[in-house]
Parts: structure tokens; C-alpha cells; sequence
């Protein structure tokens, strides 16, 4: 796959023979490497014995299917991408943009607050509480997480791979301290989120010196721990079955249930529990405020700038006389408090946590978000957690592929598996991130915009 | 003391596989500077290769000499992982090659998620076990009701494992290739301008560290008869530890660490708690980038402005 010469496609016109061969050869590398896996099915049949069936259909298919797009992309796709390339760059500012630009965060914060209603609108009491809590809930969660990462990764450019060990904290945290001493959710939130923050220290301290990758792998290495530690420490945390029956939060003391000193009942409602969902909406949707206003508040604090000046070039940070331990610290510990909210929040949404929903897949879906959106960029980590989240969501609901590839088939399946594909492809398409200008907090007489790329990115 | 014997072979073996791996970790790393995340599962596929082409050969063909397929499939696997790792330099880390540091780590975070999926979906997520391949113990020791063993796949695994070493590194340190790798990873702008194809040594660069892990990946399933499309993260984790503790970039250094973690995870299982073998290796891997980042044999890292 020799790249074609530039000159040759265009004179020419389109070379049909170099894209045919092209997406012969194609064809052949992707016989042999899907030959194996796809062409080859190991099943175990009745007597427990491994066997082989062979799927030489679908491998075709795939095979097939591959040499069309590349023909196509040959032919009709990169002589555009060509064209486009060659023609003059036009810096004029565009009258969209800006509106767009202004205008689009009110937007979305005004169509966050009244999502629910128009979910009970729309659907009614029976459908809402799907998608208020699989697309609402669960899409906020990650829009928390990856603006509580995001302090720690885009701001400070520390690269935390084990995030998702203080999400565990804070959800063990208040499972465990609500269940055994009965305290409220509202007491336990605050310190969930002390308890994070404080072992966002304790693991921080160890791997001040460290850099780049190491630092992420070591982070890595601290979130299997803790959660290792949760498996198998189960006189406390009852290891794999997790721990059930965790109390729900209450409105100011009033529980959500059908009782006559429920939610329904005294503000002479009927009963439904759509009301909690709604009530868990709101929750996270201002704990994700919380963390969007404290990140943005916190940059213009001299903290927030000695963390950015540490992402860009950190000896040049020293130099000037910051003092590098504390900067981190403080990254690390604000980061993680805001995954114990979060985890908390989670517990007490769930009623059931495990090991399992804090495996090293979480951290780096985390990670995803915050790079795929851009590092740094608020706007950009909530539009990834949207489209990965909300993505991978709609993937349940795709109930007509079923008419197309017959009744076994599962979408649901394959949700992970085009999420690893678009992070490769996002990444590939666009490094940088989905936004990845970079707004000063500090600028001589005029704000201006800057592209990251030309932004030199110190070692972080 | 028999204990100890038994879990010194144990350790050995185990540490042959992790040490084949940290190979492929520590050329990458050595060569562009980055954490090939997706080896690990790059280690899995290649067992699960080895699982078809071995499929193949005993319920298809009828082969009756062990000895025979199992060279037949490690040839296969080492082929196919090749390509499957070459691929995957092409699609998901050459066009990031020059990009911001991160960028190639998530793409091979990306691609580490992938591949665990595509192996899910295309084999089914249950266990995939096969019947032993070689079977035959030798009693070492047999002494106080307990006796050493040594058993003939943990001596295919050691003879294997040093036969490839011993062609691995002739071709590192005696080929044109090796010289081209070596130069490569001094400093790549440099050999550009004599006349090194740095791509092209790149490339080789994962087709080596596929060749290698897709050894370790058939006698994975040789030593444990069974293989499923999780099991890639782990020992990827555990070689990359063994490629830090060894000095990251320094080849016998990979080796040795990886025999250093299979006598780690192995002694601490029979000693203290199996539960936290896993622990113990993550602790390793944390203890050692912590307080010796350059690791046994590795170069310290001088910081320049």
C-alpha cells in the first residue's frame, strides 16, 4: 500500500488500476488476518470436547466488504480528500461559528435541566424512567468522571489510569458506612468525598517522580490493587457478590416510596417511581455543575495555573520556584474527590455495588473521554462522554438489526468492541481531541484562541 | 526446601512466558518510546491461533505426532500474530508517529479493548480448554511424602524458550537488521539520514515482538491446556513489569525480569497468599518504577532541556 504519487492522480484524473490493485492486496492481507479468527469458530460441543466450525460465509462477507470500502475510498474519497488538502487555507472568520460558539453551552445546559421533562412528556411515566436513567443518568455519570479526571489528566497532564480505583472508594465508602452506621446520604457524600481525596493523596505521593507513560502504567498498577483488595478482602467489602441493599437517598428526609410518608404521598402525588429517577437525575446533573464550576473557577486560582504550567513544561516549572509535590497533590486529591462523588452517587443510584463495576476497562473508558474530547476542554469531555456513552447506549436499542442478521443476533455485544474501534479511530483521525484549542487563563491584552498543536506539550 | 525446588521449576517456566513477552514490550518501548498496551492482547490472540491451528491439525487432519503439530503451530501462530501485529502498527500507531506523547498509548488502549472484544465476539466468551498435548513427568526428588517433579512440557517450554533466544538475539546483535533496530533506537532522525528505513525497521520491530509473544502464547496453552479472551491483560501487566524490572529497553534485561516475576508470583503463591499473587506482582511493578525506574539493566533516563 504504497502511498499513490500525488502528481500521477492528478493529471490522470482517477487511477483506476492502481485502486484496483490496491484493494486486491487489501483484500488478501485481510483474508489472512481475519482467516483465523472469523473463518474458524471453536465451540464446545455435547460431549464437552473443543471442535472446530468454519465460517467461510461471513469470512468472505468481511472480506468482501473491506475491498469494497477501499475501493471506494480509492476511487471516490481520496482524490476529494486530495483536492481538499491542495486548496487555500481561509482564515476568514465564520458568522456560524461564532454563534455556535456562543451559543451552544446555555443550549445545552438549558436542554440538560429540562431533559426530563420532556422524556415524561414524550413518552409518559411508563417509558421515562429508561431513558432518563440509561441515557441521562448514566451519560452524566461519565461527564463527572471524565471533568473530575480532566483536572488531573488536561489540567495538570498527568496521566491517571487507575481513576476509577477512588470511584470505587467513594462507592465502598458510602455503601459501607450507610449500611453499618446508618448515616445519611447527605452526610456521606461530602465525606465519600474526603475519604477519596484523601487516598488521591496516599497513592499520589508515591509517584511524584514519575512521568508520562510510567506514571500512567504505575496508576494502572494502584487501581488493579485496590480493586484486587476488594475481591478478596471479603470479610469487609463480601468480595465478588458485592454488597446489596445499600440505602437510597432521600429528598431531604423524604424517602422515594410508595409509603404514605413517601415522596407521592406527601406532596399528593400518585405514586410513581419515576419520581426517583428524576430526583437521581437532578442529583448528578448538579454534582457535574459542581465539578464543571469548581474546574473553571479553580484555573483562574493560582493553583489552577501552576497546574497548566506543570502540563506544558514542568523543569521549566520548577525553575521558576512552584512547587511541583504540592501542584500534584493537589490535582490528584481534587480529581479523586470528585470521583467519590461520583461513586457515592453511583452506590447510592445503584443500591448494588461489585468489584466488577470498577474493572481497569472503566478507567480507561474514563481516559478515553477526557482525551477523545479534547484534554482540557470542558465542552469537549461532555460531548465524548455523550457520544461514547450515549452511543454505546443506543447499541441495546437496536432492535431492527436483529430483522437484518437474524434473531441470535445481540448488539449489545458489540458495543465494547466499536468503542476500543472508535477510540483507535478518533485518536488516529484527530489526536488532539474533538476540541482541541486551548483558552488561555492568562493572556497579554487580548484573549486569543490557539490551536493545540501549537502548543508544546512537556513531558507531563 | 522441596517446596521451594518444585516452585523454583514452577517459577522458571512461568517467567520463560512472561520474559518472551517483555521481549516485545521492551523492543516497542525501546524503539519508539511507547507502551505497546495492545501486546498483552496481542498475547492472546496469538494463543487462540495456536488453539485453531492445533484444532486443525489433531481433529481435522489426523496428525498423531505431538511433537510435529506443536512445531507446525508455532510456526502458524508466530505467522499469523505477525500480521495481526503488523497490521496494527500500520492502522493504529504509524499515523500517531510524531503526534503528542499520549496519543499512541490510547490508541493502543483503544486497540487493547478491541481486540478483547473482537476475540469475544468471534469465539465466544466461555473458556476454550483442550485436552494436555504433552504429557510425562520426571520425579527429581522424592523425599518427606513430596516429590519435585519436573514435567516434559516445562522442559519444551525451557528448550523452546532458549532456542529462540539464542536466534532472537543473533539477529539483534549480529544481523544488518539488528544494526538498523539498534540504530533506531539511539536515535531515529540520525539513522534516517545515513540510510536506515526507519518505518521499515519499525514494522520488523512488531513483526519480532508478534513472533515472540505468539511463542509465549503457544506455550501458554501447551502449560495450561486452556486459554479464554480475558487472558491478555494480566499477563501483558505482569510482562510489562518484568520489561521495567529488567530496564525497559535492554533485552537480557527482559529476560531476567521475566524469570525475576515468575519466581515472585510463584514464591508468594506457595508462601504467603495465592489470592494476592496478583497483588504482588502489581506491587513489584509499583515498587520498582518508583524507587529503581531505570530498573536492573536498563540506561537511567537523563533529563535534558
Amino acid at each position: 500500500m504504497a502511498p499513490e504519487p500525488l502528481t500521477a492522480t492528478q493529471d490522470r484524473g482517477i487511477d483506476i488500476i492502481g485502486a484496483l490493485r490496491n484493494a486486491v492486496l487489501t483484500g488478501l492481507l485481510a483474508f489472512v488476518l481475519f482467516l483465523p479468527l472469523i473463518g474458524f469458530q471453536t465451540v464446545t460441543n455435547m460431549r464437552g470436547d473443543l471442535v472446530l466450525n468454519t465460517r467461510w460465509g461471513l469470512l468472505f462477507s468481511i472480506v468482501a466488504v473491506i475491498v469494497g470500502a477501499r475501493f471506494a475510498y480509492a476511487v471516490m474519497l481520496a482524490p476529494w480528500l486530495t483536492r481538499r488538502k491542495n486548496r487555500p487555507l481561509t482564515l476568514a472568520p465564520s458568522p456560524w461559528r461564532d454563534f455556535a460558539g456562543k451559543w451552544i453551552v446555555p443550549f445545552a445546559i438549558g436542554f440538560a435541566i429540562v431533559y426530563p421533562f420532556v422524556v415524561v412528556g414524550t413518552v409518559g411515566f411508563g417509558g421515562a424512567v429508561k431513558w432518563i436513567d440509561n441515557f441521562g443518568i448514566q451519560i452524566l455519570i461519565y461527564v463527572m468522571l471524565g471533568w473530575g479526571l480532566n483536572i488531573v489528566v488536561g489540567l495538570a497532564g498527568l496521566l491517571d489510569l487507575g481513576y476509577v480505583a477512588f470511584y470505587a472508594v467513594g462507592a465502598y465508602s458510602y455503601a459501607l458506612l450507610a449500611k453499618e452506621f446508618g448515616l445519611s446520604f447527605w452526610i456521606l457524600l461530602p465525606l465519600a468525598g474526603i475519604l477519596s481525596s484523601f487516598w488521591g493523596i496516599l497513592l499520589g505521593f508515591p509517584v511524584l517522580r514519575l512521568r508520562g507513560d510510567y506514571l500512567a502504567i504505575v496508576t494502572l498498577a494502584f487501581g488493579e490493587i485496590i480493586r484486587l483488595v476488594l475481591i478478596n478482602w471479603v470479610d469487609l467489602t463480601n468480595g465478588y457478590a458485592g454488597i446489596s441493599g445499600i440505602p437510597r437517598p432521600t429528598f431531604f428526609g423524604i424517602p422515594f416510596n410508595a409509603n404514605d410518608d413517601g415522596f407521592a404521598a406527601v406532596f399528593g402525588l400518585e405514586f410513581t417511581p419515576v419520581y426517583r429517577t428524576i430526583f437521581l437525575y437532578y442529583l448528578i446533573l448538579a454534582l457535574a455543575f459542581l465539578t464543571a464550576f469548581v474546574t473553571i473557577r479553580l484555573r483562574r486560582l493560582p493553583v489552577g495555573r501552576a497546574w497548566e504550567a506543570l502540563r506544558e513544561d514542568e523543569i521549566a516549572c520548577r525553575s521558576l520556584g512552584i512547587n511541583t509535590t504540592n501542584t500534584k497533590l493537589t490535582a490528584f486529591a481534587t480529581g479523586a474527590m470528585f470521583a467519590g462523588f461520583a461513586g457515592s452517587f453511583f452506590a447510592a443510584r445503584q443500591g448494588f455495588i461489585s468489584p466488577d463495576s470498577f474493572t481497569f476497562l472503566e478507567s480507561a473508558s474514563i481516559v478515553a473521554i477526557v482525551v477523545l474530547g479534547g484534554m482540557g476542554s470542558q465542552i469537549g469531555v461532555a460531548v465524548a462522554a455523550l457520544v461514547m456513552v450515549g452511543g454505546t447506549e443506543l447499541m441495546r436499542d437496536l432492535d431492527f438489526l436483529k430483522a437484518i442478521f437474524g434473531p441470535t443476533f445481540d448488539p449489545t455485544q458489540y458495543r465494547m468492541l466499536l468503542f476500543g474501534f472508535a477510540m483507535v479511530l478518533i485518536m488516529v483521525w484527530r489526536p488532539r481531541g474533538l476540541i482541541s484549542t486551548r483558552e488561555p487563563t492568562v493572556f497579554l491584552k487580548e484573549r486569543k484562541t490557539i490551536s493545540a498543536d501549537l502548543v508544546g506539550q512537556g513531558h507531563g | 526446601m522441596e517446596v521451594f525446588l518444585q516452585q523454583l521449576i514452577n517459577g522458571v517456566t512461568l517467567g520463560s512466558i512472561y520474559g518472551l513477552i517483555a521481549i516485545g514490550y521492551t523492543m516497542v518501548f525501546g524503539i519508539i518510546g511507547m507502551v505497546n498496551f495492545a501486546h498483552g492482547d496481542v498475547f492472546m490472540v496469538s494463543a487462540f491461533i495456536a488453539l485453531i491451528a492445533f484444532l486443525i491439525l489433531t481433529s481435522w487432519l489426523g496428525l498423531t505426532s505431538i511433537a510435529l503439530a506443536l512445531l507446525i503451530v508455532l510456526i502458524v501462530a508466530m505467522i499469523f500474530t505477525a500480521v495481526v501485529n503488523w497490521m496494527i502498527e500500520r492502522l493504529a500507531y504509524r499515523p500517531l508517529r510524531g503526534s503528542f506523547r499520549l496519543a499512541p498509548l490510547i490508541s493502543a488502549i483503544g486497540m487493547s479493548i478491541f481486540l478483547m472484544n473482537f476475540v469475544q465476539v468471534s469465539q465466544g466468551p466461555r473458556n476454550k480448554s483442550i485436552p494436555p498435548m504433552v504429557q510425562g513427568d520426571f520425579v527429581l526428588l522424592d523425599r518427606n511424602d513430596f516429590a519435585v517433579t519436573l514435567s516434559l512440557k516445562q522442559l519444551v517450554i525451557w528448550g523452546v524458550t532458549a532456542v529462540l533466544l539464542i536466534a532472537f538475539w543473533y539477529l539483534v546483535a549480529k544481523t544488518r537488521l539488528g544494526r538498523a533496530q539498534r540504530a533506531c533506537e539511539q536515535d531515529r532522525k540520525m539513522a534516517a539520514l545515513v540510510g536506515v528505513d526507519v518505518d521499515r525497521t519499525i514494522s520488523i520491530t512488531f513483526v519480532i515482538a508478534a513472533a515472540l509473544a505468539a511463542v509465549a502464547g503457544t506455550m501458554y496453552l501447551m502449560y495450561y491446556g486452556v486459554v479464554s479472551f480475558a487472558d491478555g491483560f494480566v499477563p501483558g501487566v505482569k510482562a510489562f513489569t518484568a520489561a521495567v524490572l529488567g530496564g525497559i529497553g535492554s533485552l537480557p534485561g527482559a529476560v531476567i525480569g521475566g524469570i525475576l516475576i515468575g519466581l515472585i508470583e510463584t514464591m508468594w503463591s506457595a508462601y504467603f497468599s495465592i489470592d494476592y499473587k496478583d497483588v504482588a506482582a502489581f506491587s513489584v511493578l509499583a515498587i520498582t518504577l518508583i524507587f529503581l525506574p531505570q530498573g536492573l539493566f536498563g540506561r537511567p533516563d537523563v533529563e535534558k532541556v
